[in-house]
């Protein structure tokens, strides 16, 4: 589903973040991405949803590859994934469904059906009866349940994460785990990029070890 | 084609929204360009006027002989054969005491006609040309003033040709004018759709982050400032007509002293509509430019 090869990225003024990452995640999989911080984790997850563009090396994702992409053809592969920022990228301007709403009012739904779909989705990770709230009004572990129904209301192939447990206490980050556990067992193929080690135990041996931006030993 | 419906729907109910939730910013956007709009559309109203009163006078194209006072009946009839020959048109001969008549019968001038020892009047002709263009009548009436006997020749469509020229100048002074108004609501609408921009930027971020196409962004700030300039060209519809119903009464009274009848046409409902596809396409105009160069930062 996803195949890196020989991926590298260079930012503008030399720093590598990415060098020679070879690796393949198979439809289905729940697979970790690990690391300390630096160590280009963010970078990779940027590299597979195409927000960045890889130095040299091939990214191949659902047969296409991203290198080669036309940059009219990106809006579209990027709505094959679920994205959960690490920094959440709520909107806080509107309400939980409307932050919810957002991805199939880009595919263009009819309104009925995406508030359908969306409370489906809030009710999916627990957030149906503070749908009208304000994401200043939710807690960081709500904010981060937000974050992660928007993810996945357009029912994406590949929910792709970063650090999606971060910042949050022990018992919110268990729910969140929780919630991953459950999208991955209806099928969903889940990738997630942390350094908390709770998730190894979840992902193993699907997982990739980086250290300052190869892969470690 | 059912998601492309309903995207330009939304796209168009939130250009209504955003124009909607800030309503003293959408006032003053909207009074920037409808007052932009006024000023052409009310000269191009006026220049419309103008050319119907001169229309109405010019119909009349005509080349007025005067004879010498000495003139005898034989070399009158010489011209009169002239005429005949070169069947310029229509024309007729007004005999000098015909002319003395006519002047006679004007109000107050009996008394000063009677007090004359003789005819002051000379014969005349009046020549009413097929061929009206201002060159063949200029030809015409240099042909007729190498003729014997003929003492002036006067071609009554002077008037109307400095009239002609005047409007084809005030026209081009609308046009420029026109153009300088429209280049100001280009301006407004740049800025109005640039502070937007940057008023939604995070929205744009995750959009973009999330799979929104360029068009999905795009669609509202189009949709804004193509409606901005629509509602504006509205007002500056209603502008003009509300200066023409001002402007109603005095002109009537005016042209009730020079003994006439003149109303100022007002512009009908094709116009209207013309103003506001005008604003609108200036509004939208606008929107591209700003938004092609404000999204470049989210690349």
């Amino acid at each position: 589903m996803i195949v890196a090869s020989n991926l590298c990225k260079r930012y503008p003024g030399g720093y590598e973040a990415i060098k020679d990452v070879s690796f393949a995640i198979e439809a289905g999989q729940m697979f970790l991405i690990t690391g300390h911080s630096g160590a280009g984790k963010s970078t990779l997850v940027k590299l597979i949803a195409s927000i960045e563009r890889p130095t040299s090396g091939s990214l191949v994702v659902n047969g296409q590859n991203l290198s080669a992409l036309r940059r009219s053809a990106i809006p579209y592969l990027r709505r094959n994934f679920g994205m959960v920022f690490q920094d959440q990228k709520l909107l806080f301007d509107r309400s939980a469904i409307d932050n919810v709403m957002l991805p199939l009012q880009i595919a263009g739904l009819p309104r009925r059906e995406a508030i359908r779909r969306a409370q489906a989705a809030l009710d999916k990770v627990g957030l149906l009866a503070r749908e009208k709230a304000r994401p200043i009004a939710l807690s960081g572990g709500e904010q981060q349940r937000l974050a992660i129904a928007r993810a996945v209301v357009n029912r994406p192939a590949v929910l792709l994460a970063d650090e999606p447990t971060g910042n949050l206490d022990v018992d919110s980050a268990g729910e969140i785990l929780e919630i991953f556990t459950a999208f991955h067992q209806v099928g969903v193929t889940v990738v997630v990029a942390t350094h908390d080690p709770r998730w190894i135990e979840h992902c193993y041996p699907n997982m990739l070890r980086l250290e300052h931006g190869s892969l470690a030993a | 084609m059912n998601a492309w419906l309903t995207q330009h729907g939304a796209a168009l109910a939130l250009a209504f929204r955003r124009l909607w939730s800030a309503p003293l910013n959408t006032l003053l956007s909207l009074l920037v360009i409808g007052i932009a709009l006024t000023l052409p559309a009310f000269g191009y109203v006026l220049l419309d006027n103008l050319r119907d009163l001169g229309g109405n006078v010019s119909g009349v194209q005509q080349i007025s002989l005067f004879m010498n006072l000495d003139a005898s009946k034989k070399e009158v009839g010489e011209i009169e054969n002239r005429l005949r020959q070169t069947a310029t048109g229509k024309w007729r001969f007004v005999p000098k005491e015909e002319a003395l008549k006519r002047l006679q019968d004007s109000e107050g001038m009996a008394e000063i006609v009677a007090s004359l020892p003789r005819n002051p009047l000379p014969d005349a002709f009046i020549v009413e040309p097929t061929n009206s263009e201002p060159e063949a009548l200029e030809v015409l009436r240099k042909e007729i003033a190498g003729w014997p006997k003929v003492a002036h020749v006067q071609l009554d469509s002077a008037w109307v040709k400095r009239f002609d020229a005047f409007l084809r100048l005030a026209r081009l002074a609308l046009w420029m004018l026109a153009g300088i108004f429209a280049a100001g609501l280009v301006a407004a609408t740049f800025n109005t759709i640039r502070l937007q921009v940057m008023a939604q930027a995070a929205e744009i971020e995750v959009a973009r982050m999330i799979g929104a196409t360029d068009a999905f962004i795009r669609r509202p700030f189009y949709y804004f400032g193509a409606l901005q300039g629509a509602l504006g060209g509205l007002l500056a519809a209603a502008l003009v007509l509300g200066a023409l119903n001002l402007l109603a009464g005095p002109v009537g009274e005016l042209a009730a002293l020079y003994g006439g009848t003149f109303s100022l046409r007002a512009p009908g409902g094709l116009e209207f509509v013309a103003l506001a596809a005008i604003g609108a396409f200036l509004g939208w105009l606008g929107a591209q430019l700003s938004v092609s160069l404000s999204l470049r930062k989210f690349d």
